[in-house]
């Protein structure tokens, strides 16, 4: 099996990636509602990266 | 909404001949309730996405929890953690079948690979709770 070195944003991004996609498609109870929640909750994922992202650099000084 | 989850909540309890056999195929293989009850694009999604976490897992080297006795945080961190890696269904028996043994190693990459590992499980589990559902006949 391949190995493969991630940085921590392109690790964040794909755990994002898997997870709104398995949360859209268990959620909701139409294929649209699917699509919008999943695209929701990995906008929340991304506004939660950049957003402690910056807080941990401003938090370190 | 409360009438909702009371009406929900009264719901007889289904046959088990009625979803065990899609729970039990969506533990073995991620996706797979979905495709017995002929939900194939939603199997695909769910299939695709477990795999390519517990995947990622594996290519980042991420460890493998084994339960362990200790205090309670130990047992639980990795009593937790293996039940996790065990909800992964037949990636994680090929895995260890074909002896996958990754220590725990310092560094970001191992620690998002066991992160992944574990998370592959928890999110087969809500696949198996969404065809529990479609089982149940509460969910289309």
């Amino acid at each position: 099996m391949p190995k493969v070195n991630l940085s921590h944003f392109e690790a964040a991004v794909l755990f994002a990636i898997f997870t709104s996609v398995v949360m859209g498609v268990v959620t909701k109870r139409t294929d649209r509602d699917r699509l919008h929640y999943g695209l929701y909750t990995f906008g929340c994922f991304l506004l939660a990266l950049f957003g402690l992202g910056w807080l941990m650099y401003f938090g370190h000084g | 909404m409360a009438k909702e989850k009371e009406l929900q909540q009264k719901q007889p309890m289904p046959p088990l001949g009625a979803w065990v056999p899609a729970v039990a195929l969506g533990w073995l293989i991620p996706g797979g309730g979905h495709f017995l009850l002929k939900r194939n694009g939603r199997g695909a999604l769910l299939l695709a996405a477990v795999t390519g976490m517990f995947l990622f897992g594996i290519m980042m080297q991420g460890a493998m929890f084994q339960p362990q006795n200790g205090d309670l945080l130990t047992t639980l961190i990795n009593t937790g953690g293996f039940l996790g890696n065990l909800c992964s269904g037949i990636l994680y028996i090929l895995s260890v079948g074909f002896g996958y043994s990754q220590v725990d190693l310092a560094g970001h990459v191992h620690d998002y690979g066991t992160k992944f590992l574990v998370t592959a499980g928890l999110l087969n589990v809500l696949a198996m709770v969404d065809a529990y559902e479609i089982a149940a006949g509460r969910k289309d």
